[in-house]
C-alpha cells in the first residue's frame, strides 16, 4: 500500500504543497484554504481513520522563511484502528495570521487553538471561544513569536522586574 | 550573654526555685516549635516538599508538620515552586490573609530568584512582591537543605523582638483588580 502522505498527495493534487518522511515519520504540508476538507477527509477515510488529534501547536520561522511562510500550524495526528500517525503542517502568512478552526472536526483541538492563539496570535476561524488559556487578558502581544522583546515584563502586581 | 549571666546568678541567689526570663524570648521558644504552615505548591518543588513532609525526612520532628490549608490559621507561608504573574495577586492576596505573626519561606531556586525563568512568564524572585524570611535555594532543594532553612528560621524566630509585629500588608497592590 502506497505510504500515507502519497495518498493524500494523490487525493488532494495541488492543496497538498509538499511532503516528506524521515525515520517513518510522514509530514504533509498543505495549504492553508484546504485546512477543513482534507483534515475532515483523513478523520473519515476508512483507510486514513485519524480519530485522534494528538497535537497541534505552531512555530515561528521570521527571519528564516518567507514572510508568507512566517508560521506553520503543526497538526499531528494518530488513528487508535490503524496504529499510524501523521504530521500536517499548514504554512500561514506574517501579516494577521488566521487559519480555519478544526474544532468542528476534532473538538479536542479546541484548547490547543487557545494555545497558540495565546502564544503566537494566530487567529482560528470558527472557533466556538477564542481567548487566551494560559496568559491574562491584561498580557499585550503573543511571547511566543521571535519579535517578541525577550525581556519585555507584564506583571500584574509588583514592579516590573 | 551577659543578661543571661545575671538572670543565672539570680536564679541560684533565689535557690534554683524560680525562672528569670524575657517575655520575647519565651513568646519566640513557644512560636518557633508551633509553626503551622500553608503549602503554596505550584511546580516541581512540590515533590520535594512532600519527601519533607512525609515519614522519611519528617518536618514533625520541629513542630512544623501541620499543614493548614486555610491562610487564616496559618503562621508560615510556605511558597514551594515557580511564581508565574498570572499567579502573583494570588500569592499576595494569601499572604495578605494570613494572621499576624506570620514569616515567609521561599522554597527553591524559582522562588528565589525565579530560577531558570527568566522570561515574560516567571516572577523573577517573590522577594520582589513579599517580604522573605528565608531563602532555600536549589532546583529543587534537598531537603536537609529544607531543614537547615527551617533551624534557620527557627533562630530568627526566637530572637524576634515582639515590636517588629504587625508586619502589615504586602507592599504592591495589584494593578488590575477582579
Ligand atoms: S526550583 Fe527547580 S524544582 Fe523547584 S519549582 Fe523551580 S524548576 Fe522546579
Amino acid at each position: 500500500m502506497a505510504e500515507l502522505r502519497e495518498q493524500v498527495q494523490r487525493k488532494f493534487g495541488d492543496a497538498v504543497l509538499t511532503t516528506h518522511a524521515e525515520h517513518g515519520d510522514q509530514t504533509v504540508i498543505i495549504r492553508k484554504d484546504a485546512v477543513l476538507e482534507v483534515m475532515r477527509w483523513m478523520r473519515d477515510e476508512p483507510s486514513m481513520l485519524f480519530n485522534f488529534m494528538m497535537d497541534l501547536t505552531a512555530v515561528d520561522y521570521k527571519g528564516i522563511k518567507p514572510p508568507v511562510w512566517r508560521f506553520e500550524v503543526v497538526y499531528h495526528l494518530y488513528s487508535l484502528k490503524h496504529n499510524h500517525r501523521i504530521r500536517v503542517k499548514v504554512p500561514v502568512a506574517d501579516d494577521s495570521p488566521s487559519i480555519d478552526s478544526i474544532v468542528s472536526i476534532w473538538k479536542g483541538a479546541d484548547w490547543f487553538e487557545r494555545e497558540v492563539w495565546d502564544m503566537y496570535g494566530i487567529a482560528f476561524k470558527g472557533h466556538p471561544n477564542l481567548k487566551r488559556i494560559l496568559l491574562y487578558e491584561e498580557f499585550e502581544g503573543h511571547p511566543l513569536r521571535k519579535d517578541y522583546p525577550i525581556k519585555k515584563r507584564q506583571p500584574l502586581i509588583g514592579p516590573d522586574n | 550573654m551577659g543578661v543571661e549571666m545575671e538572670e543565672q546568678n539570680l536564679e541560684a541567689a533565689l535557690g534554683d526555685s524560680v525562672i528569670l526570663t524575657q517575655l520575647d524570648k519565651v513568646i519566640g521558644w513557644g512560636r518557633k516549635y508551633s509553626f503551622f504552615l500553608y503549602p503554596f505548591i505550584t511546580a516541581c518543588c512540590g515533590m520535594e516538599f512532600m519527601s519533607v513532609a512525609g515519614p522519611r525526612y519528617d518536618l514533625d520532628r520541629f513542630g512544623a508538620a501541620l499543614p493548614r490549608f486555610s491562610p487564616r490559621q496559618a503562621d508560615i507561608l510556605f511558597v514551594v515552586g515557580t511564581i508565574s504573574h498570572k499567579q502573583a495577586p494570588i500569592l499576595v492576596k494569601v499572604y495578605n490573609q494570613m494572621a499576624e505573626p506570620k514569616w515567609v519561606f521561599a522554597f527553591g531556586a524559582c522562588v528565589c530568584s525565579g530560577g531558570m525563568y527568566n522570561n515574560y512568564s516567571t516572577v523573577q524572585g517573590i522577594d520582589t512582591i513579599l517580604p522573605v524570611d528565608i531563602y532555600v535555594p536549589g532546583c529543587p532543594p534537598r531537603p536537609e537543605m529544607v531543614f537547615d532553612g527551617l533551624i534557620k528560621l527557627q533562630e530568627l524566630v526566637q530572637n524576634e523582638r515582639s515590636s517588629k509585629w504587625p508586619r502589615g500588608k504586602a507592599a504592591y497592590e495589584p494593578r488590575v483588580k477582579r
